[in-house]
């Protein structure tokens, strides 16, 4: 029998979107979701200069999140220069009649956060973003990437973006993750293992049965980081979990369209037999709560582990890479993680702030003290008004922690959120490159479980001993 | 956009892996207009101290390495973020192209859209390009139209994709073409709302 070649859910999300494919194999992609953040200045101006306007407006969405301030309430003075970054946005977005979620907006929060929340991420869509996290969206088996302005002010000004195909690689995660992990883990043991350019070129697709089993929060984080092992983007397929998820959500589809759209998405795993340029297999119970200890989030190693002895690595681009990192983490090779003290904690970010993060975040401080400051940032106004309903505020206020608003605050330090150098901090974000927080600022990723239990010790901690009997 | 065709200039050798898009062009000041120009905050927080003055040892900074026109550095160069600003930044110091073993993904394609060249090289090559210019500072150089570095006696070839080559030997802007097929985009678009009507966001949002 003669019947079609079996496709990957990447194959089917990137074929039904070829608008056509030139003779040297670059596609020119159809873009269903365009999300816009303040960075968009560099390809509105493009656009001013050649005096064009924008072909889908109707499929682009603004939201301000990088540069709003965390603490916004009343008496609060906003920078000037910070201010014009938001205000610029919506003088863009009302410009060209793009629907803006600005400050204010009771829809408002971090981009990757907003999309599904608002029902615009939808299975088998494409989209993008001027920001390396778009790969976020992928968790709802929408094909999603970063681009840069000059392509941002492209898809602007015409509704479509040239794109190379990338290869495929199936990453399988089997078994059941012990108590106290996350998605955050696995994505931190993934990098660790494929390497910070790994994945370079191409398309990844989450599959097994430890992700089946992930929440749709816990697939975001996942898709989320995808980017840091360098692959275009990462993608899970649509199950019943996604489903649940996108069910009533305001801009998703509704009724007659809701079960057209369904039966769509069902097409979309990849079939059985389907070819992947690269595959490896993880189990699940290898996987410990990991922190990183280095400046790219390559660097990373189980909260049981000592810090590495660059003396050790027979690679010596790699040794070299390992003794700076070191130098400006001020760490001693040999020494325990789990002893290493932190200054600060940052519970927030596209890859973190989500009503699932800030749940098992609040677990491990209840009835808890932090010994250090530190801020946490719900992904979006909607997460910020369910966890107070919740309580979820009080209990991080009464471990002494600041609840703040929604926005990327001090995962990137744009909006003036930064610590000061020497600092070392305990994160939930997504980046540990030298200075994102703040210059001379040591970083140390890990899931928001761990963030709490260092934020409860005053060092690095194993948050297994601290989740023990409590329900996330 | 400035074509790339063969550029003979100073190669400055920066033996650092992963400099990501932070250390390119920290994030504080993204905030600054293109006309602005990027050149003098490339690199900020490496080439100088706290105090604003530059760093003295910093290889950008040193003598025998002003003016140069390409960067050669160690693995997984430009990884990190989307922000094109870090290209910006390259290209208004004067850089035309950067070699190294491995770039990041939408680094690599924002240069591509700026004119910028990402030459990739084997580990073990831009090891031995990074000594001999620490050694010896000469001018090197990057020939696209042949795909090859010339680095004093050694010609060092190198593989780039044909499309990018392309855009850049030219130095053609994505728009002129993509609108060249005007007719065939609202076709597609007729077509697909027609085939996958869910796809537009719900009026009720």
């Amino acid at each position: 029998m003669i019947g079609n070649p079996p496709r990957t859910l990447f194959d089917k999300v990137w074929q039904a979107h070829v608008v056509l494919t030139r003779e040297d194999g670059t596609s020119l992609l159809a873009i269903d979701r365009h999300f816009l953040h303040e960075g968009s200045h560099h390809a509105f101006a493009q656009l001013a200069d050649k005096g064009a306007s924008v072909a889908r407006p109707d499929l682009t969405f603004g939201v301000a999140d990088h540069y709003v301030p965390t603490r916004r309430g009343a008496g609060q003075v906003i920078d000037p220069a910070i201010a014009e970054m938001v205000e610029r946005l919506e003088r863009n977005t009302a410009k060209h009649g793009i629907t803006l979620f600005g400050l204010g907006d009771p829809r408002q929060g971090i981009v990757h956060v907003v999309g599904p929340e608002q029902g615009l991420t939808l299975p088998g869509l494409t989209m993008v973003c001027g920001d390396s996290h778009t790969s976020t969206h992928g968790a709802y088996g929408a094909l999603a990437f970063g681009i840069g302005a000059s392509e941002v002010a492209h898809v602007l000004m015409t509704g479509t973006l040239w794109q190379k195909k990338p290869k495929t690689f199936r990453i399988n995660v089997d078994g059941a993750l012990g108590p106290g992990l996350s998605a955050k883990d696995i994505a931190l043991h993934i990098i660790a293992t494929v390497g910070a350019d790994g994945a370079t070129g191409h398309a990844l697709e989450y599959a097994g049965s430890a992700i089946r089993a992930l929440s749709m929060e816990g697939r975001l984080t996942l898709c989320n980081l995808s980017i840091e092992s360098g692959a275009r983007c990462g993608m899970i397929a649509p199950d019943e979990t996604t489903l649940r998820a996108i069910t009533g959500r305001p801009f998703a589809p509704q009724g007659a369209l809701f079960d057209q759209a369904v039966e769509a998405w069902r097409q979309l795993p990849s079939d059985e037999n389907a070819h992947f340029d690269r595959e490896i297999m993880i189990s699940a119970s290898d996987i410990a709560p990991i922190v990183t200890w280095g400046v790219t989030p390559e660097q990373a190693l189980p909260i049981t582990a000592r810090v590495p002895d660059p003396a050790r690595e027979t690679d010596p681009v790699r040794a070299e890479a390992a003794r700076a990192a070191l130098d400006y983490m001020g760490l001693t090779p040999g020494a325990a993680l789990a002893a290493v003290p932190v200054s600060r904690v940052f519970i927030g970010s596209c890859t973190n702030s989500r009503i699932e993060d800030l749940r098992s975040a609040a677990a491990v401080l209840a009835g808890r003290k932090a010994r250090v400051p530190g801020l946490v940032s719900p992904g979006s106004s909607g997460v910020k008004r369910q966890a107070e309903e919740e309580g979820l505020d009080r209990i991080f206020r009464e471990a002494g922690l600041e609840w703040g608003e929604s926005g990327c605050s001090m995962c990137v330090g744009m909006n003036g959120d930064i610590g000061q150098p020497g600092e070392r901090i305990a994160s939930t974000t997504n980046r540990n490159f030298k200075g994102r927080q703040g210059a001379g600022v040591r970083t140390h990723l890990m899931s928001p479980a761990m963030v709490a239990a260092a934020a409860i010790s005053g060092t690095l901690a194993d948050c297994r001993p601290f989740v023990e009997g409590r329900k996330a | 956009m400035k074509p790339f065709t063969r550029v003979t200039a100073l190669a400055c050798p920066l033996p650092i892996a992963n400099i990501d898009t932070d250390q390119l062009i920290p994030a504080r000041f993204m905030r600054r207009t293109r006309k602005e120009g990027y050149g003098p905050v490339l690199l900020h927080d490496l080439r100088f101290e706290a105090d604003g003055s530059p760093k003295p040892d910093f290889p950008l900074n040193r003598p025998e390495h002003a003016g140069a026109g390409f960067i050669v550095a160690r693995r997984n160069f430009g990884s990190g973020s989307s922000r094109e600003a870090a290209v910006y930044a390259l290209a208004d110091y004067g850089i035309r192209a950067v070699i190294a073993p491995s770039f990041g993904d939408i680094f690599a394609q924002n240069a591509v859209n700026n004119g910028l060249l990402p030459v990739r090289l084997p580990e073990d090559a831009v090891e031995n390009l990074i000594l001999n210019l620490s050694a010896q500072p000469a001018p090197i150089t990057v020939d696209l139209e042949n795909t090859r570095v010339e680095a004093g006696g050694l010609t060092l070839p190198f593989v780039i994709d044909p499309v990018w080559r392309t855009k850049l030997l030219n130095g053609w802007d994505d728009l002129d073409l993509t609108l060249s097929h005007a007719a065939e985009i609202r076709a597609f678009m007729e077509r697909d709302a027609r085939a996958r009507p869910w796809m537009a966001p719900s009026r009720t949002g």
